[in-house]
């Protein structure tokens, strides 16, 4: 199978379970690029995480950095439209008839159904992130550090990714 | 006086959308609905609120819906695909441009501890979302042992999420419809 059409059909699958986001598909993106078809190994695959964060844009921006790593120009399109077309046409199918099932019970009961799914597929990502991320001392307390900040401050998260990596950069640490 | 201001043209949506996207740091949405119901009035603050909890209900990225969704509204395909290709060039740009430049240096020992850094941070942002999403789940026992079961299969047990996602939404739905009937 081509490596173009593997990540065709890998994205558009995580486009349809993507609810909550892309947070919640870490995991299943992880299993799939790295585990099943090695496309990246899971340092990689956390420093792509984080390159995109560092990027503008919405949170998918990882999925167009991990096509153009694995493809290059074409793997980064196609990625990006496998991530983006399955959820977008039924997007654009079902806002029109929105408003027939917005206050229907079964749509309250499945949205709450969700909720505590969504929380548990975030704190998977994290914790398989973090399995990746820590490499030693220093990378742990970057992390509880960071955790702390983003949970007790106001402070921009970009401002504290910025500081982590020149910290880092900077030998400091190490 | 009206709440909106005249309806977007398909180059309005089009430049909108790519100017949130060059400048949305950490999260196009605050600014998304700064510029659609503050700044250029496109919808009022209850019709925007409405179309993101339909864009949230559905899977995919918040954001993208919005753009499909508010796109469509007006435009139909051509808005959808105006506010979409707005939206994404920059970024899409901008992140493969990030990643020459880590390709190109990573060997560099300065440029390897900087990413090492920034990774962890990365990872404490996500770990940071998961435990302020967790926290309103505090006083409901049941939906902290949905989430627990699904951390559990995904992080631990590293089931396929096509199956495990269906099962345990469904199982979660039903579950916490009966005990709140």
């Amino acid at each position: 199978m081509s490596t173009l059409l593997g990540l065709a059909l890998v994205f558009a699958q995580l486009s349809l379970l993507a609810f909550g986001g892309t947070n919640s598909v870490l995991p299943e993106m992880q299993r799939q690029v790295v585990t099943l078809h090695h496309w990246l190994d899971a340092q990689d695959f956390a420093a792509m995480f984080a390159l995109a964060q560092a990027a503008p844009g919405p949170n998918m921006m990882v999925v167009s950095l991990i096509g153009w790593r694995v493809g290059g120009l074409s793997g980064a399109l196609t990625a990006t439209v496998a991530v983006s077309l399955p959820s977008s046409v039924l997007t654009y199918l079902v806002s029109g008839t929105w408003q027939r099932f917005r206050d229907a019970p079964w749509r309250r009961a499945v949205q709450a159904g969700l909720r505590p799914v969504t929380v548990g597929l975030v704190t998977a990502s994290a914790a398989l992130l973090i399995r990746s991320t820590t490499v030693g001392w220093a990378t742990a307390a970057i992390t509880v550090a960071c955790t702390a900040v983003f949970l007790m401050t106001r402070i921009h998260p970009l401002l504290v990714l910025a500081v982590a990596a020149v910290l880092g950069a900077s030998g400091l640490l190490y | 006086m009206s709440d909106h201001a005249k309806p977007p043209t398909i180059a309005d949506l089009f430049l909108g959308f790519f100017t949130i996207g060059m400048f949305g740091f950490g999260g196009v949405l605050p600014w998304a609905r700064r510029m659609i119901v503050e700044q250029r009035r496109w919808l009022s603050a209850a019709e925007f609120t409405d179309m993101l909890g339909l864009c949230q209900f559905l899977p995919g990225g918040n954001i993208m819906n919005v753009t499909i969704a508010l796109g469509a509204r007006f435009h139909g395909v051509p808005g959808a695909a105006a506010a979409f290709l707005g939206l994404m060039t920059a970024p899409v740009a901008i992140v493969i441009g990030l990643g020459a430049v880590y390709e190109r240096y990573a060997d560099l020992a300065t440029v390897r501890h900087g990413f090492a850094a920034l990774a962890a941070a990365a990872a404490a942002l996500v770990l940071s979302t998961a435990l302020k999403i967790a926290a309103p789940l505090r006083t409901r026992p049941l939906e902290v042992a949905v989430g627990v079961v699904t951390f559990l299969a995904i992080a631990v047990l590293r089931l396929p999420l096509p199956l495990a996602l269906p099962v345990l939404a469904a199982i979660s739905t039903i579950l916490l419809w009966r005990v709140g009937q």
